[in-house]
This record gives structure tokens, C-alpha cells and sequence, in this order.
């Protein structure tokens, strides 16, 4: 690596070369499968995971002939995700052939929309440890996947599936506002979120459901002209983004300060090898000599249509995050970690319908977080039901439990599932909360440790962790510790 | 817009169409003389005209999101030139 990367003024990300600080400039074509029963011009389904070229059908195939007709639930579904990203739906929109030879594009094309996309400039609010800042949103087109090439299976051949041919994605282009791997990372996921709160993607990244081609170019840190870009195809996490991008980024300003110029070229990420290259059968690629589909009419959305799909939006996360600020008294951090994921704030708003708003966040973020991280499930796999997780909390607020003891009921919770009631009781962990029980105990102790209530009467204090050390200790650690820290009190004053 | 040799050579290779070397000499004008015969057309001015991209005034058909095709894998592959049970076979293309 020639340049370091570090942190100008404001946390500004700089990769500093031989001959100065260089910035880093990012735009983002995000691929995003639609939700939907069936492909975008053929009824075979988009299930994941089904028998190769199982899910295809003569259109699909390209058989001659055919004719493709659109599924108009992918045409709401793509209005829905522009109006979740504060755009503009346009009432006319046009289907483009895009021309080039691939084994797993039986067509020879891939109908796409080009000069006159579906959704056009919008934008999306991203949450950043310095505030908040806006990335624009260039357009929103609906296309055509392609097949899937397999190239692993044998030594000489490459097999193709065509169950993705025709499935309906929305590109998602950004404009080139982002300035460093950790906005790319919160801009994904952003996006992700939005898409999943509207149902419109799953953005399942494994299962491909959430791919991007990543735009990167460097310039000299406050220029404002931006330099040429590579473009790296593609990348299918956000781990392999950020990766590619810190890659490119350095090799274009090791180019540029050595006095090269940068090749508009589209590039692969090795992600072995940890670099980009050059994809030399791609050279011709940018000549797709578009052209109208003759085999589909332009769309021609009524208002009414858009009007009705905008009244029925659910609630998304930038204004779950403000509810939850107000309603709950969070601080935007937690709120924002809370309607991150739609399944998260369900599970927090279920649990504090009965429970205490405190106990339930901090329990959420803390440990039930931890345990969902260390097995790698989501939070609607976690085998804590938010009625367990309330019982928990409610034991907590009712002094059934001290939060200590509740600590080593979740740990036999998370693994088992079992009832938080159920673990107290078989295990006897209920917490000793009756004065006249707790008092005995205390004046057993007092008495026995005369010597030491007369050194803490003239004056060492200390002494008090000493009687509640011995309380604990003959209650077994289960003595409600605000009881005896009253009590005690009371006591040591006489 | 001029036709030249190397124009030919880069289309016909976008479309996969192989050409003869000897021919090219004699597409190009042919070429060049139709484009010449089509280019009459930008004398017009459209600068008030939307671009047009169907001539029929009807909106685009749409159907619902069901699952009514597939599960037809033989058929789909019997025209394949080269495939096995489940995949077409086609030449090794990897980057």
C-alpha cells in the first residue's frame, strides 16, 4: 500500500500519498431483487434455491417468438421503493434493449430502461457518528436478471442455470456522494432497511438478493472536479465493498502520483488476492447500442395508482426512529440501532407494551444483541420470544430477581429457550424480599460482629460492603440487595 | 454519420456476425449509402417533437404476480446443442 489512510478535519476519510492527501469519491449501482411471486416479463417462479432450470419458462429461455408481459405487482413494488426513497415516480417510463453476448443471457439483451427510467432523483438520510448527511439518488430502473454461469462443475465446460434469467431487479443508482468504505457501509444498509421495511427486497446478500457495482475515483483533498472512474462489478457484500474500494483507491492515487493517467475501464474484485483488475472482455461493454423494446409498449402509470400506493406506505425507519425518540425518550443512537432492522423495532415495541422501557432497551442492545452475534442468527431466530424476554424484565421491575441473577437466567435462556419464570423457580434463584426474613438474617450477623458495628459506629464506614458481603453470602446471593441496604441502615443507626 | 472499415469490424463484432474480409470493401459503401438515404431524415427539425417510442396508442399490457410457468426443464433444454440433466453445457467462459 502506498497511502495511509487517516482522518482529516471532521473525520473526513483521506488516503495521504507521497504528494499530498488525496479523497476518495463513490457512487453506487445497487441491483436489488423485487419481492415478488413471479419474474418481471413470465410467470415462472423467483424462488431461491430450486432445481437448476426448474424455474424457467420459454420467455425466460428466449425461445423465438415469445413475447415478454410485464408483472405489474413489480411495477408497484418499484413505485413503493421510490417514493421509500423521497423520489420522483415518472408517469412515463420506457423498456430499452441492452445489447451483448453472454452464455446465461439467452436473448442476446437484457431489457432494461434507460433514457427514461421508472423513478427518477431522490435521496436517502444516512445516520454517520459526526450526523447526518444526505446521498442523492440519481434514478431507480426496473431490468431483467441475467442466468447464472457455473464454472466449477467441470474442468472444460461452464454450465448454465437459467432459474434467475427474467427475475425483476431494481438498479438503484447513487450519485457520487460517498466519500469513504464506512458511508458505503451505512448507505447499504440503509438502503436495506428501507427496502425491507416496504417488503420490496429482501436484501438477502448471500442468497444475492443485494448486489453492487461500485463507482471509485480519487481526487486531490478539496478538489472539486472528479477524477475518472473505475468501475468494479459486482461485489456481492459489504465487507468485499469497503475492501475493493480501499484496493482501487489506492492504486489509482499510486497511478496518478506516479504521473499515469487512470483508464475508464470496468474492473474485477479478487477478493483472494485482495485486488482489482482489469475485465480486458469487457472493453466493448459499454457500446450496448440501447434501443426501445419493440416487443413492449412504454408504461404509462396513472396518479391514482402512485396516490394510492403512497397512502398505504408502512412506516419507514427515519420516521420510526423520530416516534421512538419521542414516545420511548431514546437517545437517536439507540433509536437508530433499534429501527435498523424492521424485526428489531417489532421486538422492542412488543416487549415494552407490557414491560419497563429502560430494562427492555438496555436488555435488547446488551445482552440479547451479544447472543444473537455469537450464534450468527437474526433476532426472529433467537429462541428469546419477546413474551420471555417481558417476563424476564418484569421479574427485574418486581423484585422477583435482582439484575445480576436475571444475568444468569438469560444465559440458560438463550440456549435453551426455557420460561424465565420457570428457570427461577426450578432453581430456586427468587430474591429473599421479605423484610422480617432479611432482618433475621441481619441482626444474626450484627450480633456476631459486634466488634466490627462498634468500628463502624466510630467512624469507618468501609465497613458497611462488609455486613452486605455477609448478608449475600448466607442468603446464597439471592437477598434483594435495595432491602438490605435499607435495613442495614436502619439498623446501624440505632 | 460516415461508415468506415473499422466501424464494420467493431459492429459486426458486437452482433457476432462474421465477415469476410474481401467484403468489406463493398459493405462500406453500401453502408455509407444507406445511412446517407436514412440521414435525410435529421433535416427535419424535431426539436418540439417528444421522441417516440411505440406508434401504437395503447397502454402496455400487464399481468399479476402468479406463478403459471416453469417446471418444463427437458423441453427448455431439448434444443440445447450440448447439455446435461440439469445445466446447458457451453464452452469454458470464465474471467
Amino acid at each position: 500500500m502506498v497511502g495511509k489512510v487517516m482522518n482529516g478535519e471532521k473525520g473526513k476519510y483521506l488516503i495521504e500519498g507521497e504528494k499530498g492527501k488525496w479523497e476518495v469519491v463513490i457512487g453506487l449501482e445497487v441491483h436489488a431483487q423485487v419481492s415478488s411471486n413471479s419474474k418481471l416479463f413470465s410467470g415462472s417462479s423467483t424462488k431461491f434455491g430450486a432445481e437448476p432450470n426448474t424455474q424457467v419458462s420459454l420467455v425466460d429461455s428466449a425461445f423465438p417468438g415469445m413475447l415478454p408481459v410485464i408483472n405489474e405487482f413489480c411495477v408497484q413494488q418499484a413505485i413503493k421503493t421510490g417514493l421509500g426513497l423521497n423520489a420522483k415516480i415518472n408517469l412515463h417510463s420506457v423498456f430499452d434493449r441492452k445489447n451483448y453476448f453472454y452464455a446465461d443471457l439467452p436473448q442476446g439483451y437484457q431489457i432494461s430502461q434507460y433514457k427514461n427510467p421508472i423513478v427518477g432523483e431522490g435521496k436517502i438520510t444516512l445516520d454517520l457518528p459526526n450526523g447526518t448527511k444526505i446521498i442523492g439518488i440519481e434514478r431507480l430502473h426496473l431490468e431483467q436478471d441475467a442466468g447464472k454461469s457455473i464454472h466449477d462443475l467441470d474442468p472444460s465446460n461452464t454450465y448454465v442455470d437459467l432459474n434467475r434469467s427474467g427475475v425483476a431487479l431494481m438498479e438503484i443508482v447513487s450519485k457520487p456522494d460517498l466519500s469513504s468504505p464506512d458511508e458505503v457501509n451505512a448507505y447499504i444498509k440503509k438502503l436495506r432497511s428501507i427496502m425491507r421495511y416496504l417488503g420490496t427486497c429482501d436484501g438477502n446478500m448471500q442468497e444475492g438478493s443485494l448486489r453492487a457495482d461500485v463507482n471509485v475515483s480519487v481526487r486531490k483533498e478539496g478538489n472539486k472536479e472528479l477524477g475518472t472512474r473505475c468501475e468494479i462489478k459486482n461485489v456481492n457484500s459489504i465487507k468485499f465493498m469497503q475492501m475493493a474500494i480501499i484496493c482501487e483507491a489506492q492504486r489509482q492515487v499510486q497511478l496518478l502520483e506516479a504521473g499515469k493517467s487512470i483508464d475508464q475501464e470496468t474492473r474485477l474484485f479478487d477478493t483472494k488476492k485482495n485486488e482489482t483488475r482489469s475485465m480486458r472482455s469487457k472493453e466493448d461493454a459499454h457500446d450496448y447500442r440501447y434501443f426501445p423494446d419493440p416487443d413492449l409498449l412504454p408504461l404509462n402509470l396513472n396518479k391514482e395508482l402512485i396516490e394510492n400506493i403512497k397512502k398505504n406506505l408502512p412506516e419507514l425507519p427515519d420516521q420510526k426512529k423520530e416516534r421512538f425518540i419521542n414516545n420511548y425518550s431514546l437517545t437517536a443512537y439507540e433509536a437508530n440501532v433499534l429501527v435498523s432492522e424492521k424485526e428489531i423495532s417489532d421486538y422492542f415495541e412488543e416487549v415494552v407494551k407490557t414491560s419497563d422501557i429502560k430494562l427492555a432497551k438496555n436488555w435488547i442492545m446488551g445482552d440479547l444483541f451479544a447472543s444473537l452475534n455469537e450464534k450468527n442468527i437474526s433476532i426472529s431466530q433467537s429462541p428469546v420470544t419477546t413474551k420471555k424476554m417481558s417476563q424476564l424484565i418484569d421479574s427485574i421491575s418486581s423484585g422477583v430477581i435482582s439484575g445480576r441473577t436475571a444475568k444468569e437466567v438469560f444465559e440458560i435462556m438463550k440456549e435453551s429457550g426455557e420460561e424465565p419464570n420457570k428457570i427461577i423457580e426450578s432453581k430456586g434463584l427468587q430474591q429473599k424480599s421479605d423484610p422480617k426474613e432479611l432482618e433475621k438474617i441481619i441482626e444474626k450477623i450484627l450480633t456476631e460482629n459486634n466488634d466490627k458495628v462498634e468500628q463502624y459506629k466510630s467512624g469507618k464506614d468501609k465497613l458497611f460492603g462488609f455486613f452486605v458481603g455477609q448478608v449475600m453470602k448466607i442468603s446464597g446471593g439471592k437477598a434483594n440487595p435495595q432491602l438490605v441496604n435499607q435495613i442495614l441502615k436502619n439498623k446501624l443507626k440505632k | 454519420m460516415s461508415i468506415d472499415k473499422d466501424k464494420i469490424k467493431h459492429v459486426s463484432k458486437l452482433a457476432r456476425i462474421s465477415v469476410d474480409e474481401k467484403k468489406i470493401d463493398d459493405l462500406t459503401k453500401d453502408l455509407s449509402s444507406i445511412f446517407k438515404f436514412i440521414e435525410q431524415l435529421n433535416e427535419l427539425n424535431t426539436d418540439k417533437v417528444e421522441p417516440l417510442s411505440s406508434i401504437l396508442n395503447e397502454p402496455l399490457r400487464s399481468r399479476k404476480d402468479e406463478i403459471n410457468d416453469g417446471k418444463i426443464r427437458d423441453k427448455i433444454l431439448e434444443n440445447s446443442p450440448k447439455k446435461n440433466e440439469e445445466f446447458f453445457v457451453v464452452p469454458k467462459v470464465i474471467e
